[in-house]
């Protein structure tokens, strides 16, 4: 597209005609009346001050103030400069932040290990018109419609030590939420139940839109079931593929709502972004030390969105 | 933190507590946290509103964070006593409980209600001390009917008033009377009675102290009682106030005397919400429960009768056992009230003892901070609460609001949890919260 500039500039008022044609290659050139280019400039400009707005002056606002100790009162002309105080403590006199890396981690990792592949292998099942898949796509849905405050709720009903459902079915004094070393799993259950819907429906979406005929080709070729999906329907869903990639990523970095609900993510329930909100949000009011926790978190969000971002322009340039 | 008053919470016992828990604290508290932006700007707008209409002389606005139906309503009450009284219009704006606390800094530095309500303690001396708080030593040489421990509670740090009390709810330890009579238990006046009664509790087969952590806040009231035993008010506010070290022998010898205490308790609490373990008493499984009189609220009305406490036993004679925790929720007024007149009659109004007195008969829950009020209506349990509270040499707050709320959430919070889960390593607990008090108090 580059080589083929959208305005010529002031050759093109007013315009002799609404288009032109370039050379041989049939390509339609449209050039701007004054309203076009007045409309093209809204249409550039209200975004940009969207994003510049929203996304970027909010980012790095959070990387000035997360250098000086401003507690969220009086005005701006009183914030102390601290320099790299507030990492300091984040690293070294903040116990929680440990635990909430590796939370962050855990969570990424059993997501995109067991939540993720189960999701798929439900679609494909489903993908094969069994009788009642329709019920099973819905009951497979239907967490994902619940908001994770409500899914908070039905598992606190399950989970609690003295009055929850599993205690009582197994007969055992579990303590699921508070036991340090047990709640992050039974959260994690929790959290994957959602995310298997999730990624169920998207990918099933993804494998009824493949041509049967290929599944058809291969297996006239004698493929079996499992080398069909392996070597020729996964590699076809290649951009569902990703989308579906992103999303696992995108899930395990905002988790929050669910600690949140259970408690605030504390007591082996860490999560950065749940301190964070402690930090920030709130009386606590710490907001330089949150905004050194948030920048944090920006730097890891900006590993996965480079790689990501890598990977999707070489498929362009392709 | 919103603690439960001991207002009625009907639709609360409508769901299982362990839902109702979340319900209550955590849930209101993600609600205000994930929708921050609109909460402050639900506040601001609130603000202005009162503001605006603030500017006739006619009119006084009042911020409330009373959002529960039946504190609602005996608000609305007082401020009609307040406009037949002065003639003076109140425009009362109401914002959910949590979202005023989360949202205070920015409410009190936007545009204010000329008189708003908040809690005695640490932080309404911070705002005083950060000029966001009107003095209000005027009003309080009108007032009538105040302890001295409520006038304390109610001056700030350059020895002014700041701060009108409304109602209270003591801290202490709750039992039923039907089981103790059964097992004939005694109420026990030392620590080491306390341990004697606990391990016949056990022998029996009860929990001997009901406990609860998973929302962070009650195990406070654990560290308070102890440390206002072993130490006395003095220490405890001065260690609130970051001018005392953790690592001091004697903050040591708190959680020494905790750790000695745990045995007792309920076990597993990070997984429990308070509820659950009143719910523990209520059921007759646990044999007492350190709480706030809110605790009432998970007692049927049949039961309520059979519900008694006692103060936490002394631990160091030269102590004694005559302080404790009982917050105070009252009224402030605004740094700059569009009319101070207004807002001044305000207060005495609500400091005063009519005003006590509609609150006693419109909500028999609640006890006023007014010793001039006419008490008649209270229940046993309420007249002992006020007792209590009466004959207490000095009142604490609670932890988070006898300290800086950055340092109570961020801090004091995640340590208790972690003391609980491991009580063996005070030493390296005390030296993690030291270190962090320090970058926290700065200023």
């Amino acid at each position: 597209m580059s080589d083929l500039p959208l305005i010529q500039a002031d050759r093109a008022v007013p315009p002799p005609a609404a288009t032109t044609s370039t050379g041989g290659r049939g390509r339609r050139l449209r050039l701007l009346s004054r309203t076009d280019r007045v409309v093209v400039t809204l249409m550039v400009l209200v975004p940009l001050l969207l994003v510049v707005g929203l996304v970027w002056l909010p980012s790095v606002a959070t990387v000035l103030l997360s250098g000086t100790n401003w507690d969220g009162i009086g005005p701006l002309s009183e914030i102390d400069w601290v320099g790299l105080k507030n990492y300091d403590d984040v690293v070294n006199n903040y116990p929680p932040f440990v635990p909430a890396v590796q939370n962050n981690l855990l969570w990424l990792g059993a997501l995109f290990v067991v939540a993720t592949p189960f999701g798929m292998f439900l679609a494909v099942l489903l993908d094969k018109e069994m009788r009642g898949s329709r019920f099973y796509q819905t009951a497979l849905y239907l967490p994902v419609v619940l908001s994770l405050a409500l899914i908070g709720f039905v598992w606190q009903l399950i989970y609690s030590r003295d009055q929850g459902l599993l205690n009582a079915a197994l007969g055992t004094q579990t303590d699921w939420y508070g036991d340090a070393d047990v709640n992050i799993w039974a959260v994690l259950f929790a959290a994957g139940w959602r995310h298997v819907g999730y990624i169920m429906l998207l990918y099933l979406a993804g494998l009824k839109g493949v041509d049967p005929s290929l599944r058809e080709a291969a297996a006239v070729d004698g493929s079996s079931e499992v080398n069909t999906f392996f070597r020729v329907v996964f590699p076809v869903m290649r951009p569902i593929n990703i989308i579906v990639l992103v999303v696992t990523v995108i899930e395990s970095l905002r988790a929050f709502d669910l600690v949140w609900v259970i408690n605030k993510g504390r007591n082996g329930l860490e999560l950065i972004s749940a301190l964070v909100t402690t930090n920030v949000v709130g009386e606590a009011s710490r907001i330089g030390f949150g905004s050194a926790l948030a920048t944090i978190m920006l730097v890891i969000s900006l590993v996965f969105i480079t790689l990501y971002l890598t990977t999707v322009m070489r498929e362009d340039r392709r | 933190m919103s603690r439960p008053r001991s207002q009625a919470e009907y639709l609360a016992r409508l769901v299982p507590p362990s839902v109702a828990g979340l319900n209550r604290r955590s849930l209101l508290a993600g609600a205000a946290g994930t929708g921050a932006l609109l909460g402050t700007g639900l506040l601001a707008g609130c603000g202005d509103s009162g503001s605006g209409s603030g500017s006739d002389s006619k009119t006084v606005s009042v911020g409330s964070n009373q959002s529960d139906p039946k504190p609602k309503d005996v608000i609305a009450k007082v401020m009609a006593g307040f406009q037949t009284a002065s003639g003076i219009q109140p425009a009362v704006n109401t914002v959910d409980h949590n979202t005023f606390q989360e949202n205070i800094n920015n409410y009190l530095q936007g545009k204010p209600d000329d008189v708003f309500m908040w809690f005695a303690g640490y932080r309404m001396r911070f705002f005083a001390a950060k000029g966001l708080a009107g003095d209000v030593s005027d009003v309080w040489g009108k007032l009538s009917g105040y302890s001295d421990a409520f006038k304390k509670a109610s001056t700030g740090d350059d020895g002014k008033q700041y701060f009108v009390p409304a109602s209270y709810y003591p801290w202490a330890v709750f039992y039923r009377k039907s089981v103790w009579q059964q097992r004939g238990y005694q109420v026990p006046k030392t620590l080491d009675e306390l341990n004697i009664l606990g391990a016949q509790m056990k022998k029996d087969g009860l929990n001997p102290i009901a406990f609860a952590d998973k929302d962070g806040w009650p195990a406070m009231g654990t560290f308070d009682i102890l440390n206002l035993r072993i130490n006395g008010y003095q220490f405890h506010i001065d260690l609130m106030a970051g001018k005392e070290a953790w690592t001091s022998d004697k903050v040591k010898k708190v959680f020494d005397a905790w750790a000695g205490l745990l045995p007792l308790h309920q076990p597993d609490a990070l997984g429990r919400t308070w509820q659950e373990a009143a719910q523990s008493l209520q059921q007759k499984k646990s044999g007492m429960y350190l709480l706030g009189l809110f605790v009432a609220q998970q007692f049927n009305n049949d039961e309520q009768d059979d519900l008694d406490f006692f103060t936490f036993p002394e631990i160091d004679s030269t102590i004694g056992a005559k302080a404790l925790d009982a917050p105070i929720d009252g009224y402030m007024m605004a740094r700059k009230p569009k009319s101070e007149a207004n807002a001044k009659k305000l207060l005495e109004y609500v400091g005063s003892k009519d005003a006590a007195n509609i609150t006693v008969k419109n909500d028999p829950s609640t006890l006023v901070a007014n010793t001039g009020a006419d008490t008649s209506g209270y229940t046993a349990l309420q007249k002992k609460a006020a007792d209590l509270v009466g004959s207490a040499t000095e009142i604490a707050q609670f932890l988070d609001r006898d300290t800086r709320p950055d340092f109570a959430s961020t801090v004091i919070i995640p340590a208790l949890q972690q003391f609980i889960k491991n009580p063996k390593d005070i030493g390296g607990l005390l030296t993690s919260i030291e270190n962090q008090k320090k970058s926290i108090f700065t200023d």
